[in-house]
């Protein structure tokens, strides 16, 4: 008895699922199994701990975001697939591959995943890898910060990861609407799981805002003013100020929706006086600007590459800036065109409506802004531009849609329809992947120091967009002829079903696109020899992250860039890049390597994973295990080494050695 | 090599200046948490479900008192601050221990009240508006206590160190942080005791 209590609600039920479920834990625990019998097996425990784990490198910390987030992308493509799979076959008499309590799970996890592990993930590791180069900066402002938001977003992600193969995951949908999600419609721990994954990975990347937000303000090299940081690092200051100001109120409402399932509070219950449109209101007001956290820094990486591979400088750098603004104010005001039907009114719906209008305007100020950078430019077809065609296509259609729905009455006919599912994807896939996607193949040899395989990049490009079209376009469709989001099962009369058929086979050509992007990758590293990157430059670009070698040392930067122009590196190429190249080393403080990030992580993982399971004494134990080793770290002033002179002339002359031809 | 210690002293101001503006930072972002618990509260204040309203709860002299304590460590606290720029160590350990004591009679007077409406049956339980109190006031206490353990391990380190550059920076966002939470407690007292009283 004594025993039960101390699990908790934790019991052997708990690893009991259905076959499809039981598949997908079982290997996925394999698959974490053979890694680190693998890692053992090789004995690179002391490597991995020393070189990845501890580190506290931004570069290498945005290595490990991509790698997480691609993980992620497979987990999320598989619920993709299975949704796709249960809606083209569940009709009339057959039920499908899926049980409904399965489905709901699946399409829970799907969005949660997708949003959160993969979106979130994948765009703080393109601004870890790029944005202090970019900035000429050594290092972000908060090395041991940035470390700790990255294991932070790790832990959330196996919390999430853990609900397959220990309980269930939530039900309610992607956004946890009460009052489904409250204990008396959802008793399990699904919508637990859901909320402690997402409060640690969310606190995480609230440090990770103000982080980089800081590293933009105070670490720009000499001469940079705002008017000249590339327009990615602008991006990446209108997204951060974005997390700072959203990402509390999705803090706030996780809290309380945690308080009403575990003490028993009145805040979004249907009784005791609770209101669960309030939380509907709270959590869009961190969910759409959420969205534009997402797709803002994915503007910044078109606006790097259509002028690198246009041959010309970004056209209207200064109306760039002003829409990014525009974008960040206007976010905030939009938030209640997600439920126009909750009854607020007409005026109040009127001037969400037209809110939601004109925010438009400063997207297509950017779409402009791209086109004009090509129209008269020397344009270069290579993969990241094959993104970047797709993207332009794909979001105006989808853009057009949105403000289609930015009408009350007609987002009245068309809410929580397969309609409103198929806007909000390819805003999503074409604006935020595609874009994350030609900023991973654009920056990839700065990194890695070789190109990817263009010619499979590029067929990777044409699967994903035109399986894109042939999945999403069937559900515009659909969504006008009623099919609602989240159907497990529909009547065969309806005709729906070659729809869902053309929309799976869709999704089969995204998938070819996905595996292959995965043969790209290993060809690629195969092929390292052929690709290399020698000079630093292979693109022929523009700005700071390119004046460095491919991969660059650690500390970036052996002299600190000095900047006179916008096209930072443009400007240095053609006159002889005599900055970078007439001064001494300077000896610099960096940061050491600390296991106080993973160590915390480790603690918020258990504290989250005993809430989760009612196993209060282990909840207690971490979170005090949590502020011990908090304390222990902030009381530690000895933590940067001197990085000496003789030290940065070693790796200068390694670097010079590797660059020579062979 | 005088040029060098010049640099990694210029290294070590910025190293300053920047901790200051993120914790700046990190005090927007939580004046956007309590915003959203206040914004809460506004909404939920008038859903008592047959319990209590503000009016008949509150006791408008009780929660005076705590502000008074409160506002009071405040001051002693920015007392220490002073202390620490005139590098007198003794003088700001004593001001610091009474912030400290001030911060538990206030925590300990917070926890009273709470406990008494516990007592007499009026807990988060009751209703959306007691739900919304407790957690307003709740998450300002929780803050307190942070502070507290953080100026119990700030006591320590200057008992032990003296007044390093590392120590200095710390109680300088210590104090920030103190300052922050008499500032959210004013909103508090304003919005949640005044209003609810009047």
């Amino acid at each position: 008895m004594i025993f039960a209590n101390l699990l908790g609600r934790l019991n052997l039920q708990a690893f009991q699922h259905p076959l499809i479920t039981e598949g997908a834990a079982v290997s996925m625990v394999v698959g974490a199994v053979a890694a680190l019998a693998l890692v053992t097996y090789f004995k690179k425990w002391p490597w991995l701990w020393r070189e990845w784990l501890t580190t506290t490198n931004h570069k290498k910390i945005g290595v490990m975001y991509i790698l997480v987030s691609a993980l992620m992308l497979l987990r999320g493509a598989a619920d993709a697939g299975m949704m796709r799979a249960q809606q083209a076959t569940s009709v009339g008499s057959h039920s499908g591959i899926l049980s409904p309590d399965t489905f709901q799970q699946v399409f829970s996890a799907h969005g949660t995943i997708m949003i959160f592990f993969v979106g979130m993930g994948f765009m703080f590791g393109l601004i870890n890898l790029v944005l202090p180069q970019q900035l000429g900066a050594r290092d972000v402002a908060f090395p041991f910060l940035n470390a700790t938001s990255f294991w932070l977003f790790t832990a959330g992600m196996v919390l999430i990861n853990m609900s397959l193969v220990v309980g269930d995951f939530s039900a309610a949908g992607w956004l946890a609407y009460p009052p489904l999600s409250e204990l008396q419609y959802s008793p399990g721990p699904g919508v637990d799981y859901w909320i402690w994954s997402l409060q640690i990975a969310g606190i995480g990347s609230l440090m990770s805002g103000i982080n980089f937000l800081v590293t933009i303000f105070r670490m720009r090299a000499p001469g940079m003013n705002l008017m000249k940081m590339p327009i990615f690092a602008w991006s990446v200051m209108g997204a951060m100020t974005l997390v700072a100001f959203a990402f509390p109120i999705l803090t706030a409402t996780l809290a309380l929706l945690a308080l009403d399932r575990t003490i028993g509070t009145h805040f979004f219950t249907a009784g005791g006086g609770g209101n669960a449109m309030m939380y509907v209101n709270l959590i869009w007001a961190w969910g759409h600007p959420e969205v534009y956290i997402l797709v803002l820094p994915a503007f910044g990486v078109f606006s790097e590459i259509v002028p690198t591979f246009s041959r010309k400088r970004l056209f209207g750098y200064t109306s760039m800036v002003w829409a990014i603004w525009a974008i960040v104010f206007l976010s905030f005001t939009v938030w209640l065109h997600h439920f126009f039907t909750m009854g607020a009114g007409a005026d109040v719906n009127a001037v969400f409506g037209i809110a939601t209008m004109l925010i438009a305007v400063p997207t297509g100020v950017k779409i402009f802004n791209w086109l004009f950078t090509m129209y008269q430019g020397r344009i270069h077809f290579a993969s990241p531009m094959y993104w970047f065609m797709g993207f332009v296509f794909l979001f105006t259609m989808g853009g057009v849609a949105g403000v289609l729905m930015a009408v009350p009455p007609i987002d009245f006919q068309v809410h929580n329809s397969l309609f409103l599912v198929a806007h909000f994807h390819t805003m999503i896939v074409s604006g935020v992947l595609f874009g994350y996607f030609a900023g991973l193949t654009y920056w990839f040899p700065k990194i890695f120091g070789f190109k990817l395989n263009e010619r499979l990049g590029k067929w990777a490009a044409l699967c994903w967009i035109f399986g894109f079209i042939l999945a999403f376009g069937p559900l515009y469709i659909l969504g006008l002829m009623g099919a609602t989001r989240r159907l497990d099962h529909y009547d065969a009369s309806l005709g729906w079903q070659p729809l869902f058929i053309v929309a799976a086979i869709g999704a089969v050509i995204i998938f070819i696109g996905v595996a292959l992007q995965i043969v790209q990758l290993i060809f690629s590293i195969m092929t390292r020899g052929w690709n290399r990157d020698l000079t630093g430059d292979p693109w022929n670009a523009r700005t700071l992250e390119w004046a460095t070698a491919s991969p660059p040392p650690p500390y970036n930067f052996a002299i600190q860039p000095v900047v006179h122009e916008r096209d930072a590196f443009w400007a240095m190429k053609h006159d002889d890049g005599k900055d970078m190249k007439q001064q001494k080393y300077q000896p610099f403080q960096e940061m050491k390597n600390t296991g106080a990030p993973i160590i915390l992580a480790g603690f918020a993982l258990t504290s989250g994973f005993a809430i989760v399971w009612h196993i209060w004494w282990l909840a207690a134990a971490a979170l005090l295990g949590l502020i011990t080793t908090l304390i222990v770290r902030l009381s530690n002033d000895d933590i940067e080494r001197m990085v000496t002179v003789e030290e940065i002339e070693k790796v200068e002359a390694e670097i010079a050695m590797r660059s020579r031809p062979a | 090599m005088s040029e060098v210690a010049l640099g990694i002293q210029e290294e070590e101001r910025e190293a300053d200046v920047k901790t200051t503006f993120g914790f700046w930072v990190y005090i927007m972002t939580d004046c956007v948490l309590f915003a959203s618990l206040f914004a809460t509260y506004a909404v939920l204040h008038r859903n008592t479900f047959g319990g209590p309203s503000s009016n008949e709860l509150f006791s408008l002299p009780y929660a005076l008192a705590e502000t008074l304590v409160l506002l009071t460590s405040s001051f002693t606290c920015g007392l220490a601050v002073l202390a620490a720029q005139r590098r007198n160590k003794n003088l700001v350990l004593a001001c610091f221990a009474i912030t400290a004591l001030l911060g538990l009679t206030f925590l300990g007077l917070e926890l009273h009240e709470f406990r008494d409406f516990v007592l007499q049956g009026d807990s988060w339980r009751r209703s959306g508006f007691l739900s919304s109190f407790f957690t307003l006031v709740g998450t300002h206490g929780l803050h307190i206590t942070s502070g507290l353990i953080w100026m119990a391990v700030m006591i320590a380190q200057i008992q032990r160190r003296g007044l390093t550059r590392g120590t200095l920076r710390r109680l300088n966002l210590l104090s920030m942080f103190w300052h922050f939470l008499d500032v959210v407690w004013i909103f508090i007292f304003t919005i949640v005791y005044l209003q609810g009283v009047l």
